[in-house]
């Protein structure tokens, strides 16, 4: 049973803290390096999983140390371009939010901010009164079916 | 039997479209299926059973199954012979061809047809929704545009498909009790217990609201705006009575239990009074009908819930007799309505004088639903009579059941009082399209009811099922007795009934406070808008920063007090036998101090731009603990990556502003930001290693190692991504491309494509091949010197990382990073003439390039067996020697041109798309 060395639990634990933190901000420049943040201690997670360091895993090396497990460092490459490719894009959605909306901040979601604000109504349909009784309707009719 | 389901489907679609021209030729045409379905049915009576099996996912236990019985025979006669005069009525009724409402009769009456011949329950409840969806499209098809009509519509299909859905609960229970979902079997062998008799009591409200029993009734009435033939069709003679029709069907089996009939015949009752009570006091002649229903409804379900032979055998003959009298009473409104335009009592005036045979045949129906010999209702009652006439608590229902009769000839004689008295002088104008079919549904219930041994015949094996007298016949004279007795009674009392209380149209005003079935539904729906809002209210406030809290907040509680609540107990790993350290190397607490405090300093920063490079920082020391970690090649691809984001930061954040706009963000919403943040930071922390600390088994990793021998690869890691878990990486690929999409969608869209700018700036000397200004401002001929000169030689390096990826650190991705990195610098200096020079193809060119290629060399495995199947090949050239290509070298090429091509795109969106804009101050709207 080997665990982390303590320093980089330790270092994880804070990437996570601002990087969670910053994502919560209404900036969206916060939001995309706290993103980024988070994708740095989550690589480190994932390599911290595979245990203690070790050598580079790469035969014919002729180190004596044991070599690192290599498939968390295959999972960790392949989310680090991953993170890259949804940063551009991120980037991106910043941008067009500057651009339509004149400042690069999350909005609060209008439709649900209207419902939050308004009463709710008290006639569910558009219905004549005098046609929401059955039994004392007198009904204006005869124009035929 | 699911040939005829599925001929139904077909003509329902075929019909309306080959003949919808001919409004008459085409309802014509559509009721031959249903009457062609009647004729099979009754050759099918008093014979044996047929069955029909379709497996459709028998490893699930899931079947299709059909079963033709007595009782399925009933139903069908109904659903067929009076679906096909319904429908050559709607010929001549409508004067457009309603080609949707034809289709839709058709469709109908097919799910009908299904749903009595279903043996299965899950099956039963398919076209049970079947005929609720259609009799949906039916009542609002004519007049969508009326308000009233879509509010009936939807209040029909709200009651009935949530009820519906209850019914379904209930299914479900009594399957699993049986262990069966086939409906024989479950009759024949009942489930016990709690679990089934509620299953039972929730199928029975499904029941209920389909036949629309009281208090459940009020969508019945309200969907008389439906256009005639299918109040006669649905609303009459067909789909209510499939509420019915489970009922009699589920009675062998549960009758005994105890609250079966106490429930079934207590609502029975309240229907059949309530209903006849409120007939009494209409003056629309539909409403007037539709209650009526209600009351007739309450009886069959009185008779066909009692679970006796001879309340089942008059419950049979009443099924087919309310259908032949309450389908051709509609079908009198509705010719009625279409002569005079209107269909109110108090309006109508000696129209027995225009249509005297119309009269007649009403005459007729209405002497068959009162019960007057010799007609088929007359059978009816007399065994219902004769079905309660033992006393004890039966006696009751008697009284019951002889009050109903009361009443349904007293609303009887208003309804032909209203419809056809009165003075006028008009000569017979009969209209045979609308009268004939009303004759013959009339003379249809007369028949049957002369001849009562043929429904006998049909009928008595289903009633054979239950217990009680062996002998009983529906018969038209079973001597003096009881029976004719109390009938004799009931018509005097209906009649009295009529002369005290039913003359007038409309009735004197009323306020019934105590059944207001309509205004109760309007209330809940009200209370159900309401509570939806007020849920809505309060969840979804629409914040993002605050659904992400809770997010966070809902990972501290759940798992967070689980792995808490785990290391109080002491269920945590033995730290005094764990191998803890502070650190592996030296390096590592240098490097985590530069992370840690670039973190927080990120955290904290002002300006956007600080923010930027300190994340720069933290990346390129995370890649430095990385290497410490033992991981070269995810070091060198942090890297490439860390310093491509932050150009790519940079060029976004030049069209911001420099600082961030003051955070707005209260105390207390920041005390709670931090606390979760930090919760969160510490929960990961300690999950890591507690997770690492608790593994049991040995790790699969470095089993790779082996595999790399094997295939003479010396990157273990590079293997894996493009041999082991190739198939992943080409997902992961796709996703690269799908974003560069999006960014070129984001950025690129609404905007015109700039013009090629004409001048071309002069007289500098320039170590680039193109003049062109550089986008971040200034100009550094260091920096062109470089680019020129460094440019070339990175793209070697890139190629060899490629290449080399096979034994080396290197790789695909790192590779194509690396490539990007070469025309970063170009562009910089230079602009994007500058990047268009030094690369000639279009990125997407890369980016659909490299996934075709990945994607090829993953097909070119099928020669070797399998998708992505890797091979080496071994060739001898001449100088270089042997050397092996391994086909994964093509997938990675595939996936360097794509990284490569990801990077070009961000450049020429978020870099070369920017500099057209002159305006960054945001003010531009679309």
């Amino acid at each position: 049973m080997t665990g982390p060395a303590l320093v980089l639990v330790v270092t994880v634990a804070v990437l996570f803290a601002t990087g969670f933190d910053l994502l919560m901000q209404r900036s969206l420049i916060r939001v995309v390096v706290g993103f980024m943040l988070l994708g740095h201690g989550a690589n480190l997670v994932l390599l911290l999983a595979g245990g203690a360091a070790g050598a580079p895993p790469l035969l014919g090396g002729g180190s004596a140390r044991t070599m690192a497990d290599p498939l968390p460092q295959a999972m960790a490459l392949t989310a680090i371009v991953i993170t890259f490719g949804v940063t551009a894009f991120l980037l991106a959605m910043a941008y067009r939010s500057r651009r339509l909306l004149g400042e690069d901040e999350v909005q609060d979601d209008v439709e649900d901010r209207r419902i939050c604000a308004e009463h709710h109504r008290d006639e569910p349909w558009d219905v004549p009164p005098e046609e929401r009784d059955p039994l004392e309707q007198d009904e204006p009719e005869g124009d035929g079916a | 039997m699911l040939t005829l389901v599925l001929a139904y489907a077909v003509v329902a679609v075929a019909v309306p479209w080959a003949l919808g021209r001919h409004r008459r030729a085409m309802a014509c045409a559509a009721a031959v299926l249903p009457a062609a379905t009647a004729g099979w049915a009754a050759t099918r009576a008093g014979r044996g059973d047929l069955t029909a099996r379709l497996d459709w996912a028998p490893d699930l236990g899931l079947t299709i199954d059909f079963r033709l019985d007595a009782l399925s025979v009933l139903m069908l006669l109904l659903v067929g012979g009076v679906g096909a005069v319904v429908l050559c009525y709607a010929g001549w009724y409508f004067e457009r061809s309603e080609r949707l409402l034809v289709g839709t009769l058709v469709a109908f009456a097919g799910a009908m047809t299904g749903l009595v011949l279903a043996d299965n329950l899950l099956v039963l409840y398919v076209f049970w929704e079947l005929t609720t969806l259609s009799s949906f499209v039916l009542i609002g098809v004519t007049r969508p545009e009326r308000a009233e009509d879509r509010r009936a519509a939807t209040q029909a299909l709200l009651m009935t498909t949530a009820f519906g859905l209850v019914m379904l609960a209930g299914f479900v229970l009594l399957g699993q009790a049986a262990g069966t979902y086939r409906i024989s079997a479950l009759v024949a062998d009942p489930p016990g217990g709690a679990a089934a008799r509620t299953g039972m009591v929730l199928v029975l409200l499904g029941a209920f609201a389909k036949s629309a029993q009281v208090p459940l009734h009020a969508w019945l009435p309200a969907a008389m705006v439906a256009p005639t033939p299918v109040s006669a069709y649905l609303h009459a003679a067909a789909m209510v009575k499939a509420g019915v029709y489970l009922v009699a069907r589920l009675a062998p089996a549960f009758a005994g239990d105890g609250v079966w009939r106490p429930l079934v015949i207590g609502v029975g009752l309240l229907s059949l009074l309530a209903g006849g009570v409120i007939a009494l006091r209409q003056h629309d002649l539909k409403r007037l009908l539709a209650y009526g229903t209600i009351s007739q409804l309450g009886l069959l379900m009185i008779l066909l819930g009692d679970g006796t032979r001879t309340a089942a055998l008059a419950g049979a003959a009443l099924l087919l007799a309310h259908g032949l009298f309450k389908a051709p009473l509609f079908l009198t409104v509705g010719a009625l309505e279409h002569e005079t335009g209107t269909r109110r009592a108090d309006r109508l005036s000696g129209a027995w004088r225009r249509m005297p045979v119309l009269a007649v045949a009403a005459a007729a129906a209405v002497a068959s639903m009162i019960g007057l010999p010799p007609f088929l209702g007359f059978v009816a009652k007399e065994a219902a009579v004769e079905a309660f006439a033992h006393g004890g608590l039966d006696a009751a229902v008697l009284a019951g059941v002889v009050a109903g009769s009361a009443l349904t000839v007293a609303y009887g004689i208003r309804f032909l009082y209203g419809a056809f008295g009165g003075a006028a002088a008009a000569r017979p104008r009969d209209h045979w399209g609308l009268d004939g079919p009303v004759v013959v549904l009339a003379a249809a219930g007369l028949a049957v009811g002369v001849v009562p041994g043929a429904l006998q015949k049909a009928a008595g094996p289903y009633a054979g099922t239950l217990a009680g007298d062996a002998e009983y016949k529906l018969a038209l004279w079973h001597g003096l007795g009881l029976p004719i007795a109390l009938s004799a009674l009931a018509v005097a009392l209906g009649v009295a009934l009529f002369l005290i209380a039913g003359r007038t149209f409309p009735v004197r005003p009323v306020r019934w406070r105590i059944l207001n079935a309509q205004r109760d539904y309007d209330g809940v729906v009200e209370a159900i808008l309401a509570g939806a809002h007020a849920v809505t209210k309060r969840v979804q406030i629409g914040s993002l920063p605050v659904y992400l809290g809770v997010i966070g907040a809902m990972v501290l509680v759940v798992p967070g007090t689980a792995l808490a609540a785990g290391l109080v107990r002491g269920q945590g790993p033995d730290l005094a036998a764990a191998d803890l350290r502070a650190w592996d190397d030296p390096v590592q607490p240098v490097l985590a101090v530069v992370v840690i405090v670039c973190a927080l300093a990120a955290l904290r920063a002002r300006r956007r731009l600080s923010a930027a490079l300190l994340l720069a920082g933290t990346g390129y020391a995370t890649g430095g603990l990385f290497v410490a970690q033992g991981g070269p090649d995810l070091a060198l691809t942090l890297l490439v990556v860390e310093t491509l984001s932050l150009i790519m930061l940079v060029l976004v954040l030049r069209r911001l502003p420099e600082r961030y706009p003051p955070r707005r963000r209260r105390l207390p919403g920041r005390v709670a930001t931090g606390l979760v943040s930090t919760c969160l930071g510490g929960f990961v922390a300690v999950f890591l290693v507690v997770a690492a600390l608790s593994r049991d088994t040995r790790p699969v990793g470095p089993g790779n190692t082996r595999l790399a021998i094997a295939e003479g690869a010396g990157n273990v890691v590079n293997m894996i991504i493009v041999e082991v878990r190739a198939l992943d990486t080409l997902g992961e690929i796709a996703v690269l491309g799908v974003t560069a999409m999006g960014v070129v969608g984001l950025v690129t869209s609404g905007r015109r494509r700039p013009e090629p700018s004409g001048g071309e700036p002069e007289g500098r000397s320039r170590w680039l091949a193109t003049p062109g200004t550089p986008p971040l401002g200034g100009s550094s001929v260091l920096l062109e010197v470089a680019a020129r000169l460094l440019g070339p030689t990175i793209l070697v390096f890139s190629l060899y990382l490629l290449i080399a990826g096979h034994g080396r650190p290197g790789g695909g991705f790192v590779g194509g990073l690396v490539a990007g990195m070469a025309f970063v610098l170009r562009y910089l200096p230079g602009g994007r003439r500058e990047l268009a020079t030094a690369l000639p193809v279009r990125p997407s060119a890369l980016i659909g390039g490299g996934l075709g290629l990945a994607v090829a060399t993953g097909a070119a495995g099928w020669a070797g067996g399998e998708f992505l199947h890797g091979t080496v090949w071994h060739a001898a050239l001449p100088l270089a020697g042997e050397i092996e290509v391994p086909t994964s070298l093509f997938f990675d090429i595939g996936v360097y041109l794509l990284v490569l091509g990801l990077v070009l795109t961000i450049l020429t969106t978020l870099g070369a798309s920017l500099e057209d804009e002159d305006v960054p101050d945001g003010s531009e709207r679309p």
